[in-house]
This record gives C-alpha cells, structure tokens and sequence, in this order.
C-alpha cells in the first residue's frame, strides 16, 4: 500500500491535484472534477426514491446559526471563522506596517457575521424550522456543499476544504431510522458500482476533549454514527468516504423543528465525502482513465 | 451523597421532570437527559465532588440513573481513599 507522501506525490504528479502550498488546500484538474460531477449524478440517481427538495448554500453560513448548532462545543479546532478588516485609515496604516514587518496582523482583524460552512446540512436546519410544522411524510433535502474543516495534513484524503454531498431527513424517529437503513443499502450499491472495496463500521465524530470522550463512547454505544470505510492511504486505517449519522434529537431540540404532531424532530443524514471517493476512485483504477474497469467509467459517464 | 446528585441532575440534567420525582434507579435519559446534558452533569459532579472520571466510566451507562451515579462517585472516592458517606 502506498504512503500518504507517495500517493500525493502521485496526484500532484499526474496533475490531478495542484499544490497552493497549504497542506490539505487543492486545486484539482478537469479530469478530478468531472470524476466529481459523475459521482454527483450518480449519487443523485441513487436518491430518486427519496423525493428530496434540492437546496443550495454558498460554503458559508450564519455565524449566529452555527454559534447555535453547538459546533463550538463539540468541534472548536475544526471551526473556520471569517475575521475582515474594519477600521479606519490609521488602522489601515497600522495593519500594512505589521505585514510589512512580518508581525502577527490578525488582531486588527474583527469577526464577521459570517463562518464556512462545516458541514453541508448546518444551514438547512433553521430552514426547516422556519417552515413551521412538518408535513406527515416529514422532510426530505438534498444539498452539496464546500465544506472546511480546520485539519491540514498531509494525508490527500484528509482535505481542509471539500464538497459533501448529503441527504437529510427529518421527522419521526422512526422515518429518519428507516432512512439510514435504506442510505446505507444505496450507499453500497453505489461503492459496488464503482469496484471499490469497502466495509461498514460503527464510528464516532472527533468530539473534543474529556467531554468529547463521553460523546464520542455514548454515540458508539446508540450506533448513531456508521461509516464506509474504503483504504486510500492505509489499509490498516481505512479512510471514511460515506458516512450514515441519526442525530436523535439534537437539531430538532436546538432549532425547534417540529415533525406534524408538534413533536421535536428526529433528524438522519447521510454524508458523501466526493474528494475522498474520487481519491478512491484514482488510489484502485490507476491515475490513467483509460485503464479503468469500463464499468466504472459507464457509471460515472466518463 | 444522593442529595447533592439530585442537586446536581436538578442543575445540569435539563430534565423533562422534577428531579425530586425520580426513584434512584429510574433511567434518567426516558427522563429527558440529552447527551450534551449528561456530559455537562459529568462535568458538574467532578467539580462538586472533586474526582475525575475515568475513561472507562465515560459512557452513557454511568448517569444512566441516580443510583449508577452514586456508585460510580462511591467508587473513585474509595479509590482515593476518600469517605462516600461525607461526600
């Protein structure tokens, strides 16, 4: 199995991934993305049953929503803020003359009402609260996102800005649990497709800290969280490339989603990380297209 | 001892009910405890008590109920060398 250094190297060699200098931060080729932009339609093709509303979002959302998502509770070192300049000409002054000598200039800097988006579904849920009371069928929404996480590394698979592309139901518990169940079996179908090898496993978020421990045992413990593990990097630590999480409650009770008996709302997404399967994608079939299975190439009409 | 757990569900838990209500051994999270709930109430009883859990009583099963807490504290008190009784 290759390291991270050499199937990186390989990327940027092949001209798949282009280097900004910043570990984790990539431009990508015409051939990544339209790899990308297959596996979207593909992924969309999959989802037809589930009748989802198609919702958009810039890769950034409200910083007062995600201040009351509780991200900062469980994920402070992955969040990204967005600080801007607002002073006066003096200040403007003053911050040139710290970059000029190299000095820390980010405290001139203020933050904004603006953070990245963390993950796609963070600013669909006071969407859904704003609608009011569910229909009885619950709801169902398809969104794709750039998404940043604050963790270079050197790992390709590991990026600090990427697209997910998710579904997310809400509703009863019982509508979001039968969700997941159906996502995983599509998710599957899907992996099958593309001949990659997998597996499932049980999995947890990276809460932070001694809270974080008991988040972390306490959702392994309700299998809130499933992953598709698929090796990119490593065999021994294969690489999530899908993961199927039930919130319960959480962001029915932080937002004040209501399902159509006035019940908070149970919520379930499903999440596809599209750089990590398209790394996948390269890491099994090869960096050349034309030595793909033809399988492959057909499902994502390449 | 139990009052001062009771106390401390009362202030951290975010019950759906009256703490004084519950029976020692009733699951707290049909109670209404919510995960982020029980992490902030372990946070609360290692001030209050002045211990420190350790990983393996990270889990949802330690706060299931007054009387799990109860003996979890009992428990890291005695390793310490600690009384439950004047805790």
């Amino acid at each position: 199995m290759q390291t991270q250094e050499d199937y990186l190297a390989g990327l940027l060699e092949h001209g798949l991934l282009f280097s900004t200098g910043v570990d984790g931060l990539f431009g990508r080729s015409a051939l990544f993305e339209a790899t990308v932009d297959g596996l979207n339609a593909l992924v969309t093709k999959h989802g037809d049953g589930f009748n989802a509303e198609s919702v958009t979002y810039p890769p950034s959302m409200s910083r007062v929503d995600f201040e009351k998502s509780g991200y900062l509770k469980s994920f402070p070192g992955l969040a990204g803020s967005i600080h801007s300049f607002a002073g006066d000409d003096r200040a403007h002054r003053d911050l040139l003359a710290d970059l000029e000598a190299k000095r820390d200039w980010s405290g001139r800097q203020k933050i904004t009402d603006v953070v990245l988006t963390p993950a796609a579904c963070y600013p669909l849920y006071p969407l859904a609260a704003s609608r009011g009371q569910m229909p009885k069928e619950g709801l169902c929404f398809s969104l794709c996102s750039w998404c940043f996480r604050h963790e270079p590394s050197r790992d390709p698979a590991r990026m600090q800005a990427f697209r997910q592309r998710e579904y997310v139901r809400m509703g009863t518990a019982e509508q979001v649990v039968a969700f997941r169940a159906s996502c995983i079996e599509r998710g599957e179908a899907i992996v099958q497709l593309l001949e990659l090898p997998y597996h499932l496993d049980v999995a947890n978020d990276p809460f932070f800290g001694r809270a974080g421990k008991m988040m972390a045992n306490n959702q392994r413990d309700q299998k809130l969280k499933f992953e598709m593990l698929i090796p990119i990097t490593s065999d021994e630590h294969p690489t999530a490339c899908l993961s199927f999480n039930y919130h319960q409650d959480h962001f029915g009770l932080a937002w004040g989603i209501k399902t159509a008996d006035g019940e908070v709302a149970h919520t379930a997404c499903v999440g596809f990380g599209m750089e990590r399967i398209t790394l996948a994608l390269f890491r099994h079939h090869g960096f050349e297209l034309a030595n793909w299975p033809a399988g492959v190439r057909q499902a994502l009409a390449l | 001892m139990n009052a001062k757990i009771r106390a401390l569900i009362s202030e951290f838990g975010r019950l759906s009910v009256d703490v004084a209500t519950l029976k020692n051994e009733a699951d707290l999270y049909t109670a209404g405890l919510t995960s982020f709930a029980s992490v902030q109430l372990m946070l609360g009883i290692e001030d209050a008590f002045d211990i420190e859990f350790p990983e393996r009583m990270l889990n949802r099963r330690s706060f299931a109920s007054i009387a799990a807490i109860e003996q979890a504290v009992s428990e890291l008190l005695a390793e310490a060398g600690r009384d439950a009784e004047a805790a």
